[in-house]
């Protein structure tokens, strides 16, 4: 899997409470909420965020709560694939139920916000296309390669209950 | 080689002799948890979209705790389909607004030593101070923890966290938990579980151990655990639950740790968490003249009967600070009770406290404890982020409930060894 788009590039700590405010989540359809995703860090990024984006941070990413708000709001926003140098455990594996992977990165810190990039999960490669430049990265683990081409846990189960009946 | 008791635990849980660090193992589940928030509203309503039944009704747990109490439609409206969604699945262990669901937990009897469990919030590390193996996890893994009663896990690597010596009077289980955050920071033991232990933890009460576990997720832990003993074995009994053998669940003498880490307990000053992150810890006393408009004893952190047992050490025959306001949320409905007939809220009443009811409320921006713009809060709780407990303009310190009591008197920021 490839996915090329611009990078919306973030430092250490971004923490679900800023991807998922509380005002957002004790409204009556959070579902609708994303535009409050970072609102208290880049008012522009739920605005601007386009279908395809790559997310981008570096230490620590989604710590705090275990609300999956968080990376589903980043999903609504636009984005397809989230590069950080660490992840939060619970974040990381609600992106990849929620079909947006979540690949480490120790370069992120070469990146800068819209850096046109291709990330190739296969190879574990990000292209940085504007700087010319080359990262590695994670490639997707094997046991949830499976379930993100299912298009999320949920999808994975389905297949899976369908199989059984 | 042997096991620590987390590796027992999750060898037991997948079928297996041993397990090691870094396997990838599919483990059955002894109990599933989840709330309000996490449950009906958002992992209930994708199991009604799979159209199948909760694999073992008798291991689901469901306490509503986040949006109760609250005079607001939308969280009437959480209320509600939480409600309906229990009755229609004829849910039995459904334990409605008696407070936050990681005390309400083993409070009702549904933890023990051994117990691989998963719960649908970060703070579910908390079981662990029972011996029991559980971790936090998003709507849809738990969702399909209620389809199929399993989840993949990666075995992590131990941490063992000891404590040596004694804590001083006035220094808390919050405090050595503040301590390693400063110094290891929040992401210190990403995916690697930790087992405290040592005389100061053996010398702690069973709840103020659960401090520790509790913020095990403010340390970047998959989990935090304990070894049960005598105490865990006591408490669990006045909590119902009996027949419990500590001897089946502790680490084997030749067990692998990655990583043995001291922490000199004797020495050990209260802990002051700065905004915007717990890991801003520091000694209390470098902290001068921080002015504090409230003052709040809560959350699954540090508002447990042991807890308001501290606040009330500190508080007794004093009175909180004109121009600061002090409020105090008691874990559950059951431990404010209890307190109340013991006399110890009775003593932070008299001090000038305002009681609110249990829930998660202040701790995550919610009801009467939520910060104004521009605030300075000190509370007993596990995260001070910009725009958790109140607007972003607010400001929160975390500390000890000894610390917070203490600061409420003072108001400012007050070291508690010098009140008790």
């Amino acid at each position: 899997m490839i996915q090329k788009g611009n990078a919306w590039k973030y430092g250490s700590n971004i923490d679900t409470d800023l991807l998922a405010p509380i005002s957002a989540l004790t409204a009556a359809k959070p579902e609708e909420q994303y535009v409050q995703c970072l609102q208290d860090v880049d008012p522009n990024f739920a605005k601007s965020c386009q279908v395809g984006d790559v997310f981008v941070a570096e230490d620590n990413l989604g710590i705090g709560s275990s609300r999956e708000w968080a990376p589903q709001y980043l999903r609504s926003c636009g984005i397809r694939v989230i590069l950080a140098k660490s992840f939060a455990r619970i974040f990381y594996r609600n992106c990849f139920n929620l079909a947006v992977p979540a690949l480490v990165c120790t370069e992120t810190h070469k990146i800068s916000m819209g850096d046109e990039l291709e990330v190739d999960m296969e190879k574990g490669e990000v292209r940085n296309l504007t700087k010319g430049e080359t990262y590695a990265c994670d490639t997707v683990p094997a046991h949830l390669m499976e379930m993100v081409n299912d298009g999320g846990l949920m999808d994975h189960l389905k297949k899976r209950f369908k199989k059984a009946s | 080689m042997g096991q620590t008791i987390s590796e027992k635990i999750l060898a037991r849980a997948s079928g297996q002799e041993t397990v090691k660090p870094g396997d990838i193992v599919t483990c059955q589940v002894d109990l599933a948890m989840v709330h309000d928030s996490s449950g009906p509203r958002t992992s209930g309503k994708k199991l009604d979209e799979l159209g199948v039944p909760v694999w073992d009704m008798s291991k689901l747990v469901v306490i509503s705790d986040h949006y109760v109490n609250l005079d607001d439609a939308a969280a009437k409206n959480v209320q509600d389909i939480c409600d309906t969604w229990c009755e229609t699945h004829k849910v039995q262990n459904f334990i409605r607004n008696q407070g936050i669901c990681h005390i309400v937990l083993p409070q009702e009897g549904h933890v023990k030593p051994g117990m691989f469990c998963v719960g649908a919030d970060s703070h579910s590390t908390t079981a662990g101070a029972f011996g029991a193996f559980m971790v936090g996890v998003g709507a849809t893994e738990i969702t399909g923890v209620m389809a199929t009663g399993e989840i993949w896990a990666r075995v992590p690597e131990n941490v063992r966290m000891e404590v040596t010596g004694n804590l001083k009077p006035g220094v808390a289980g919050k405090d050595v938990i503040l301590k390693i955050c400063g110094d290891h920071g929040i992401m210190g033991f990403g995916y690697q579980v930790v087992e405290f232990c040592g005389e100061g933890v053996t010398n702690m009460s069973a709840q103020d151990r659960m401090t520790l576990t509790n913020m095990a997720a403010e340390i970047g832990a998959k989990t935090g655990i304990i070894a049960p003993d005598a105490k865990t074995v006591e408490l669990l009994a006045a909590w119902g639950v009996t027949g419990i053998d500590p001897a089946e669940w502790q680490s084997d003498a030749d067990a692998v740790y990655a990583k043995h880490i001291k922490i000199d307990g004797d020495a050990l000053a209260p802990q002051v968490a700065a905004p915007s992150s717990p890991e801003n810890a520091d000694d209390v006393g470098n902290y001068k003249n921080v002015k504090l408009n409230q003052a709040y004893l809560g959350a699954c952190t540090g508002a447990k009967l042991e807890d308001l047992r501290m606040a009330a050490q500190v508080m007794k025959g004093k009175k909180v600070a004109s121009g600061t306001r002090f409020l105090v949320a008691p874990s559950t409905v059951k431990m404010r009770e209890l307190a109340a007939a013991e006399g110890t809220l009775g003593i932070l009443e008299e001090a000038g406290a305002t009681i609110l009811p249990s829930g998660c409320g202040g701790c995550i921006g919610l009801g009467d404890a939520r910060l104004a713009e521009d605030a300075v809060g000190i509370s007993s709780t596990n995260r001070n982020f910009v725009g958790r407990a109140g607007p972003a303009s607010s400001k929160l310190y975390l500390a000890s409930p000894f610390t917070v009591a203490a600061s409420a008197v003072a108001g400012e920021i007050a070291d508690p060894r010098d009140m008790i």
